[in-house]
């Protein structure tokens, strides 16, 4: 379990997280929501230590971040950060071998190869792997690094917007792979946290949601229990339709 | 990749032989076991010069690549972002406050100096809008032509101007057998740069991957920072800067190899003490026996292919 207990942030004069406390569960996916600038993504960047924690206090399965070293961490948690313009000219296959480096800080073993070899065939990379990454489309480059992730083989796979420049294909595509790799049935079940902007996607794949606005929690729960019409209306400031499709809600959010 | 190694080591070893064969005096290499004469020009002039411009370019070639991935940029190198030119102005204030201190002194005040001037780029790149490349280069060439205007102005007021044109034109004609040892230290850098390779990959993924992959990202920039301050105060205070070869070399070896450097280093290394060492001997032998030096040759050659990485990118740069 991630815990989050008071935390605030803030960047400058502006308050971005206001006395944050959540917990995010052991198992599947958690979702987290809001309208732009609610700080769901910086709150994503203190869990992954990628800012540095001002007031409050978060622990990973009882390991307080702020006092276990960034490379203890690195075999508890990982992270897909939004890419930017990526600038470097790997081969998929090389990149998805330094998600490897945690555990082998340069001498990969046998094991090693084999999680690559894995996680290069869970993401369907195969035919990718010989090819540099600054040729590679972004919905492609974006795989490579979720596949680095998982490589990565921590329980916690932590992803910033990951569907960001994704066509419908790759994002409905890349949510399935997380989402099964996150199933309890899976091999090794992966802990997900991610920051999703469309918010379908969390209704159809999240087993968890916490919906932030303003830098506080709005709310938080099961799929059915968040993504209802009062809630989502209170949230993004406007009237939202949610209907409901096998069992899960459908978000009505554009009409 | 062995394929690249071979290739690299076979021109390495044919440029060495000409390196060593050429020059204004008359030599053949079957002297040497007979002749004292031929031997000590061997080893108080060929050789140290034929090392000299190997050291050279293998270093300079390094701390471009490694630039070029701190910065997250292909267009970087030392001479392109003020660090040459503020090695320079180091070694232009100790040469005016200490003229009599040891050589040593002078690099160490000159890389000290090249390093302030290397954090100054970044603090300036931090102001950058990520999404356009080709701004870093172009700020890049302003901040150095600043710095580099400062130093002129004091040269000039100081009559020391002939200082700045040795220190900005590498030149290895004066090089013999006492005056260029230093730059094994260039080399030696070079070479814990390739112990530290995974980590300055890693580092050009971006600061959260490298924290994700639990690296110590400020470390591994401070050490990146420290070596090619290093390496270029070194190279300006024995031979001269040579222009672009941090910068065109790193680009064409990534061109085929990619940015990988446990695998690229090698290469990089190689072809950068090739093209430097290739660049001395065709300043010997263009209008013999008098000498172009090495710094104009790849100037001239350098600034062609750097036009051609600008302009003639792929897409995807």
């Amino acid at each position: 379990m991630i815990s989050i207990r008071n935390v605030s942030h803030r960047i400058g004069q502006s308050q971005i997280l206001r006395d944050v406390s959540a917990d995010i569960p052991d198992a599947g996916i958690t979702a987290l929501i809001g309208p732009n600038g609610a700080g769901k993504s910086t709150l994503l960047n203190l869990v992954a230590r990628l800012l540095t924690l001002q007031t409050g206090r978060i622990e990973i399965d009882g390991q307080d971040i702020a006092r276990t070293s960034s490379r203890d961490l690195a075999l508890k948690l990982a992270i897909v950060a939004q890419q930017l313009g990526v600038a470097s000219r790997l081969r998929v296959r090389d990149l998805v071998g330094f998600g490897r480096w945690p555990h082998h800080r340069g001498r990969p073993g046998p094991e090693d190869e084999a999680t690559v070899a894995e996680a290069i065939a869970s993401f369907d990379l195969g035919a990718l792997q010989h090819r540099f990454l600054d040729e590679l489309s972004g919905g492609q480059q974006q795989r490579a690094f979720v596949a680095m992730g998982f490589a990565q083989g921590t329980d916690w796979l932590l992803l910033d917007e990951p569907l960001n420049n994704l066509d419908m294909f790759h994002a409905r595509a890349l949510m399935a792979r997380v989402h099964a790799l996150s199933r309890p049935e899976a091999p090794r079940p992966r802990r997900v946290v991610m920051v999703v902007h469309e918010i379908n996607y969390a209704a159809a794949w999240a087993d968890h949601i916490i919906a932030l606005k303003d830098g506080a929690v709005a709310a938080c729960g099961a799929p059915t229990e968040v993504l209802t019409n009062p809630v989502l209306s209170a949230l993004f400031g406007m009237e939202i339709r949610v209907e409901e499709l096998h069992g899960r809600p459908l978000i009505l959010h554009h009409i | 990749m062995r394929l690249s190694y071979l290739l690299t080591a076979t021109a390495l070893l044919v440029l060495s032989l000409l390196s060593v064969l050429v020059g204004a005096a008359d030599f053949r290499l079957q002297d040497v076991t007979a002749d004292p004469d031929a031997l000590r020009l061997l080893l108080t002039s060929r050789l140290p010069r034929t090392f000299a411009a190997l050291l050279t370019g293998a270093s300079m070639a390094v701390a471009g690549v490694i630039m070029q991935l701190l910065v997250r940029n292909r267009f970087v190198e030392p001479g392109t972002t003020g660090t040459t030119e503020a090695a320079m102005l180091g070694l232009l204030c100790v040469t005016l406050l200490a003229p009599g201190a040891p050589i040593l002194l002078k690099m160490i005040a000159s890389a000290m100096a090249a390093l302030v001037g290397m954090a100054g780029f970044l603090l300036l790149l931090r102001r950058l809008p990520p999404a356009q490349p080709l701004l870093v280069p172009l700020v890049g060439l302003i901040y150095s032509g600043i710095i580099g205007a400062g130093a002129t102005f004091i040269a000039y007021q100081a009559d020391l101007l002939q200082y700045l044109g040795v220190w900005m034109s590498g030149e290895f004609s004066g090089v013999l057998a006492g005056r260029y040892e230093l730059l094994w230290l260039a080399g030696a850098l070079a070479l814990v740069a390739y112990v530290a390779a995974d980590q300055f990959t890693i580092a050009g993924l971006g600061r959260a991957t490298s924290v994700s992959l639990g690296l110590n990202h400020a470390q591994i920039v401070v050490l990146g920072l420290v070596t090619v301050s290093l390496v270029t105060a070194l190279v300006v205070v024995t031979v001269g800067m040579v222009p672009f070869v941090g910068l065109v070399v790193p680009n064409i070896v990534a061109r085929t190899m990619g940015d990988n450097l446990r695998a690229s280093l090698p290469v990089v290394a190689g072809l950068g003490g090739g093209l430097v060492l290739a660049a001395d001997l065709f300043g010997r032998v263009i209008r013999y026996p008098y000498e172009v030096p090495a710094g104009t040759v790849f100037g001239v050659m350098g600034a062609a292919v750097f036009l051609w990485l600008l302009l003639g990118r792929p897409a995807r740069a």
